[in-house]
C-alpha cells in the first residue's frame, strides 16, 4: 500500500466506475487505488479520456448528468464508507465535508441569483445560520478569497465578475462549510497564467490555513509539480504510477510518466524536436490488453500484452504498475 | 538580415461595436467599442515562425483574424511584399495565407469526408486539375501530414482530436500558401499529442519553406516553436524580440510577469510567488497610458498619461515601457 | 466495397426504429392511395341513391355514404387529393423559407434586420386567422389555398433555418471555408446548408401533420376543397349529419387523417436521429 500519513483521510480502494449500461457500457475508471492525508495536496493526473475525473466525481456522485451504476470498491472518508451511503446520506457530506470546485467558474454558478445569496443558501443549509449572520460569514469568505470590495460583490451576479474572480467566489462557496476536502477538478485550465498563479496560490495558503486537504484533478504537469505533495498518474483508467511528486519527476518510474514528461516542450531544447508519444490514448470502451499502454511503448514486449494490472513498490511510497520497471534505470 | 518581409503590419486597429440594450439606447448612452486592437505593428519574413502570445482578451486571435481576412481592419494597413492586402483579390490572399483554427471538433464540415474537403479546395483553385490528378494529391496530402490514405472516405467523427488537426493542416497546405496562421493549433490537445503536431508544423515548415504565425498562450510551446516572439496586451504589443532574448532578458513588466507565471514542470523549483496582482481592465474603456498599468508593479504618475512609445533596446528587441527609455532602468544581465 | 460513410449509414438507419416504421406506414400509405383505387372497381364520384349509407360489409369494406358512394374508394381519392396540397403548402414554403433564411442569416446587417422584422410581422398573425381572411377575401378555391398556406408557413421554415444559420457560421469550418477563398454561394451551399437543414426538415414532417388538419379544417368549414371532390375533411364534414346512422362516412377519413399524422410524426422523430452528425 501507499504510505501516506499514519491515518488518511480519504482511503480509496479498488474503485471501479462504470457509464452506461448493457453492451455500450464503458469502465472509465478500474481498480484506482490511492489515499489523501489531511492536509495533504494530492494530484491525480493524466490527459482526456484518462479517468481522473470520473475518478474524483465519483466520490461524491457528482456525474454531470452522465448515468453511472454506483461505484464498486470502497471509498472510506473520515471512518465512513461513501460508497454505502445512501444519496440523502452523500448530499449531507458533499459541500459540508468534501466540497468541489470545477473548471468552468461560470456554468458552476447561478446565473439568476446573487453571489451573496448563493453562499449564504450554502451556509443556511449546512449550518443553520441567520440571514444575517449568513451574510456577515459570506463576507468574510469573499474577502479571504481575496475578493476586493466584497461588500459591493455580495449583491452582484455572477456575470459581473471575471474569470478568476468567478473562481474565487466558488472556492468561497467550498470553503462555506469548513471542508475537510477539497475535490479541484482542472480548476485552472480555463484561465490565464497569471490568473492561474494567483488562484493556486490561494488554494496552497488556504490548506496552510485550514489544513485543508486538496484533491487536484489537472492535466498539467507544471501545475503539478508547482503544488501537489503526492500525485497518481492516470491512463486509459487506470492509475500506473503514484509517488511523491519529487518521485514522479525526477525517478519516473513507468514509461507513459516518463515519456509524457518527455513530450513537454520545456523538456527539449530550441532546436530540438519534441518527443511525442506515438499514437493516441486508447478507447475505453475497447481498450488493450494487458498493460493499457502497451501499444504505445517503447519498452514493450509480448508479456505486457497479458499483464496483470498491479501497482508494485520502487521504493518506499513510489509504486508503478511497469512489469518492465527494472529495466527503467531508476 | 536584410531579407525583405513577406508581411508587414503596419499600426493596424480594430474595433468591435458592443450593441447596446434598448434601455441603454433610451437612456442616451455613448455607444461603447470594444479596441481589440490599438496600433499593431509587425513583420514576418520568408521562412519564420513569428510567436504571438498573450491572455485572453489580448488581441492575439483578431490579429491573426484580419491578416487570414476574416475581419477588416480599420486603421493602418497589412503589406504582402509591399502591396496592400486589401488590394490582392479573396482568391489569391487564400493562396498566400492560409488558417489553422484552435478547435478540431468544429474547425472540420461534420457532412464532408477528408477526400470531399480537399478536393473541394483544389476543385475551386485549380479548375484544370482532372479528378485523377486531385485524387492523387488528396492522397499526397495527407501522407504529408502522416496520415494514411486509406481513411480519406470516413467523416471527421472518425478521427481523434490529433488527427483531425492534421486534417486542417493538410486542407491548408492544399494551396501551397506561403503564410500559415495557426491560431492556438494545439491548446485543445493532450501534451502527448500536441508535441505530434508541433514537430508537423517546424518539419512542414522546413520542408516546405513556408512562414508561421503561431498564436497561443502557452509560452512553452511559443518558445520552443518560434524564431521571433511578440508579447500582446490589451490590443498591443508590449514587446518583440529573437526567441531566447525574450525568454532570456524580458523587458516589459508584463512578459517578466507572464514569464514567471509559468508553472515550472519541476518540484525542486517552487516559484509560485504571485507577480502581478488583478486582472485585464475592461477593454471597453482601456486605460489612457501604459495598458499594463493598472497591475504594473513598478507603475509611476507618468505611466497614466501617453501611451509609451516603442523603445528599441537593441538587436530587434522593442520595449513598449517607459522604464525602458530612462537610462537609470537596469537591464538584467 | 461498400464506403465507411455508406456503411455508417445503413447501421444507423438499421438501429433507427421510427423512421423504418415512419417509412413503412408511408410506403401503405402511397400504395392505398395509388394501386389500391385501380384494384377495387368503385368510383368514387358515382352516385348511387340505391346503395345509400350502406354499413362497411364484403362488397364496400368502407361502407357508403348518404348517396352511395363508396366511402374507401373516396378515402383513398382524398388522400390523393389532400396529399398534393401537402406537397405543395409545406414543400413549396420549407423551399423558400430555407432559402430566405439562409441567405438572410448568412448575409446578416440590414436584409436580415429587414426579413426578420417581415417575419416577425407575419409571426404575429394568427395562423388560422391570416389563412382564413386570405381565403374569404380571394374566394375558396385550391389556387387561393395553396397561396393562403404558402404565404404564412414559409415564416416558419426561415426562421428555423436562420436561427441555425447564425450558430453555424460561428463554426469554424465555416471560417475555415472563407479563408480557403471560397465563394460565398459555395459556402451557403455546400458548408451552411446541409449544416442547418435538419431542424427545418424535421419541422416538415410536423408541418405536414399541421397542414393536413388546416386542409382538412378548411375543407370542413367549406373554404378548401369544394365537394364533390373528395377531401377528408369534407368528408368528415358530410357525415356529421347522420353521425348515429352512419358513423363510418365520417370515421374512416379521420382515421386517415390520424394515419397519416402518426406516419409523418414517426419520421419527423426518425428523421432527426438519422439525419444529425455524430460526434
Amino acid at each position: 500500500m501507499i504510505t501516506g500519513a499514519s491515518s488518511p483521510l480519504l482511503r480509496v480502494d479498488s474503485l471501479q466506475v462504470r457509464f452506461g449500461s448493457g453492451k455500450d457500457a464503458v469502465t472509465a475508471v478500474d481498480n484506482a487505488s490511492f489515499n489523501i492525508a489531511p492536509g495533504e495536496v494530492f494530484g491525480l493526473v493524466g490527459e482526456s479520456g484518462s479517468g481522473k475525473s470520473a475518478t474524483c466525481r465519483s466520490l461524491i456522485r457528482l456525474y454531470g448528468g452522465s448515468i453511472a451504476s454506483l461505484p464498486k470498491g470502497s471509498i472510506t472518508f473520515n471512518g465512513r464508507d461513501l460508497v454505502r451511503l445512501s444519496d440523502k446520506e452523500l448530499t449531507e457530506i458533499r459541500g459540508a465535508e468534501i466540497a468541489m470546485i470545477f473548471q468552468d467558474p461560470m456554468s458552476a454558478l447561478n446565473p439568476t441569483m446573487r453571489i451573496g445569496d448563493q453562499i449564504g443558501e450554502s451556509l443556511r443549509r449546512h449550518q443553520n445560520l441567520s440571514s444575517r449572520a449568513a451574510r456577515e460569514r459570506a463576507l468574510h469568505l469573499l474577502r479571504s478569497v481575496g475578493v476586493t470590495a466584497p461588500e459591493r460583490r455580495l449583491d452582484n451576479y455572477p456575470h459581473h465578475f471575471s474569470g478568476g474572480m468567478r473562481q474565487r467566489v466558488l472556492i468561497a462557496l467550498a470553503l462555506a462549510c469548513r471542508p475537510k476536502l477539497l475535490i479541484a477538478d482542472e480548476p485552472t485550465t480555463a484561465l490565464d497564467v497569471t490568473v492561474q498563479q494567483q488562484i493556486l496560490r490561494l488554494i496552497l495558503d488556504l490548506r496552510q490555513q485550514t489544513n485543508l486537504a486538496v484533491l487536484l484533478v489537472t492535466h498539467d504537469l507544471g501545475v503539478v509539480a508547482q503544488t501537489c505533495d503526492r500525485v497518481a498518474v492516470m491512463y486509459a483508467g487506470r492509475i500506473v504510477e503514484t509517488g511523491t511528486t519529487r518521485q514522479i519527476f525526477r525517478r519516473p518510474a513507468h514509461p507513459y510518466t516518463r515519456a509524457l514528461l518527455n513530450a513537454l516542450p520545456s523538456s527539449a531544447g530550441r532546436k530540438d524536436t519534441l518527443a511525442p508519444i506515438e499514437g493516441e490514448p486508447p478507447s475505453l470502451a475497447a481498450p488493450p490488453s494487458g498493460c493499457r499502454f502497451h501499444p504505445r511503448c517503447p519498452l514493450a514486449v509480448d508479456a505486457c500484452k497479458q499483464a496483470e494490472h498491479v501497482l508494485r513498490a520502487v521504493e518506499p511510497g513510489h509504486e508503478s504498475a511497469c512489469i518492465r520497471v527494472g529495466e527503467l534505470g531508476c | 538580415m536584410l531579407i525583405e518581409p513577406l508581411l508587414e503590419i503596419r499600426d493596424v486597429s480594430k474595433t468591435f461595436p458592443q450593441p447596446r440594450t434598448l434601455l441603454e439606447v433610451l437612456a442616451r448612452q455613448p455607444k461603447r467599442t470594444l479596441h481589440a486592437l490599438r496600433g499593431v505593428s509587425l513583420m514576418l519574413r520568408p521562412g519564420e515562425t513569428l510567436g504571438i502570445v498573450g491572455e485572453s482578451g489580448c488581441g492575439k486571435s483578431t490579429l491573426g483574424r484580419c491578416l487570414a481576412g476574416l475581419h477588416t481592419p480599420e486603421g493602418g494597413e497589412i503589406l504582402w511584399r509591399r502591396q496592400p492586402l486589401s488590394d490582392i483579390r479573396r482568391a489569391d490572399r487564400s493562396r498566400r495565407i492560409q488558417m489553422v483554427f484552435q478547435d478540431p471538433y468544429s474547425s472540420l464540415n461534420p457532412r464532408m469526408t477528408i477526400a470531399q474537403m480537399l478536393d473541394e479546395v483544389l476543385f475551386v483553385h485549380a479548375p484544370s486539375m482532372s479528378s485523377a490528378e486531385r485524387r492523387d494529391r488528396t492522397d499526397s496530402l495527407l501522407q504529408m501530414v502522416g496520415l494514411s490514405p486509406g481513411l480519406k472516405n470516413r467523416l471527421p467523427h472518425a478521427f481523434s482530436g490529433g488527427q483531425r488537426q492534421r486534417i486542417s493542416i493538410a486542407r491548408a497546405l492544399a494551396l501551397e500558401p506561403e503564410v500559415l496562421v495557426a491560431d492556438e493549433p494545439v491548446s485543445a490537445l493532450d501534451v502527448s499529442v500536441q508535441a505530434q503536431i508541433i514537430n508537423l508544423l517546424e518539419s512542414l515548415r522546413e520542408k516546405l519553406g513556408i512562414s508561421i504565425i503561431f498564436i497561443a498562450h502557452d509560452l512553452n510551446v511559443v518558445r520552443h516553436i518560434s524564431h521571433r516572439v511578440a508579447v500582446m496586451y490589451l490590443g498591443q504589443i508590449v514587446e518583440t524580440a529573437a526567441t531566447e532574448t525574450l525568454f532570456g532578458n524580458p523587458q516589459h513588466p508584463y512578459t517578466q510577469a507572464l514569464l514567471s507565471a509559468i508553472p515550472v514542470p519541476d518540484p525542486d523549483i517552487r516559484s509560485l510567488q504571485v507577480g502581478v496582482q488583478g486582472e485585464l481592465p475592461d477593454p471597453l474603456s482601456p486605460p489612457p497610458g501604459c495598458g499594463f498599468s493598472t497591475r504594473c508593479p513598478f507603475v509611476m504618475d507618468k505611466c497614466e498619461k501617453p501611451i509609451p512609445e516603442f523603445f528599441d533596446s537593441g538587436g530587434e528587441h522593442h520595449v513598449r515601457c517607459i522604464r525602458a527609455h530612462s537610462s537609470t532602468f537596469s537591464v538584467p544581465a | 466495397m461498400i464506403s465507411p460513410v455508406a456503411r455508417e449509414r445503413w447501421i444507423k438507419f438499421s438501429r433507427n426504429l421510427n423512421l423504418q416504421l415512419g417509412l413503412f406506414m408511408l410506403g401503405l400509405l402511397v400504395f392505398a392511395i395509388f394501386v389500391f383505387p385501380v384494384l377495387i372497381a368503385h368510383d368514387p364520384l358515382a352516385v348511387d341513391f340505391d346503395s345509400a349509407l350502406i354499413p362497411p360489409g364484403a362488397d364496400h369494406w368502407f361502407g357508403t355514404d348518404d348517396l352511395g358512394r363508396d366511402v374507401l374508394a373516396r378515402v383513398a381519392a382524398a388522400g390523393l387529393v389532400d396529399l398534393q396540397v401537402v406537397t405543395v403548402c409545406v414543400f413549396v414554403p420549407f423551399v423558400i423559407g430555407s432559402t430566405i433564411g439562409l441567405v438572410s442569416g448568412y448575409i446578416g446587417g440590414v436584409v436580415d434586420t429587414l426579413l426578420m422584422r417581415l417575419v416577425d410581422i407575419l409571426w404575429a398573425f394568427p395562423f388560422y386567422v391570416l389563412v382564413i381572411s386570405i381565403v374569404g377575401a380571394l374566394g375558396p378555391s385550391v389556387g387561393n389555398m395553396y397561396l393562403a398556406f404558402s404565404m404564412v408557413v414559409w415564416i416558419s421554415f426561415a426562421r428555423i433555418v436562420r436561427g441555425e444559420v447564425l450558430l453555424a457560421k460561428r463554426q469554424e469550418y465555416v471560417q475555415a471555408a472563407q479563408v480557403l477563398g471560397f465563394s460565398h454561394i459555395r459556402i451557403m451551399a455546400r458548408h451552411v446548408l446541409p449544416n442547418v437543414i435538419t431542424p427545418a426538415i424535421v419541422f416538415m414532417m410536423a408541418d405536414v401533420v399541421l397542414t393536413i388538419l388546416g386542409v382538412t379544417s378548411l375543407g370542413f368549414l367549406g373554404l378548401g376543397i369544394q365537394p364533390p371532390t373528395p377531401e377528408w375533411g369534407v368528408m368528415i364534414a358530410e357525415g356529421r349529419n347522420f353521425i348515429l346512422d352512419g358513423w363510418w362516412v365520417s370515421l374512416f377519413p379521420g382515421l386517415a387523417i390520424v394515419y397519416v399524422g402518426i406516419t409523418f410524426t414517426l419520421l419527423g422523430d426518425g428523421l432527426d436521429d438519422f439525419l444529425r452528425p455524430k460526434g
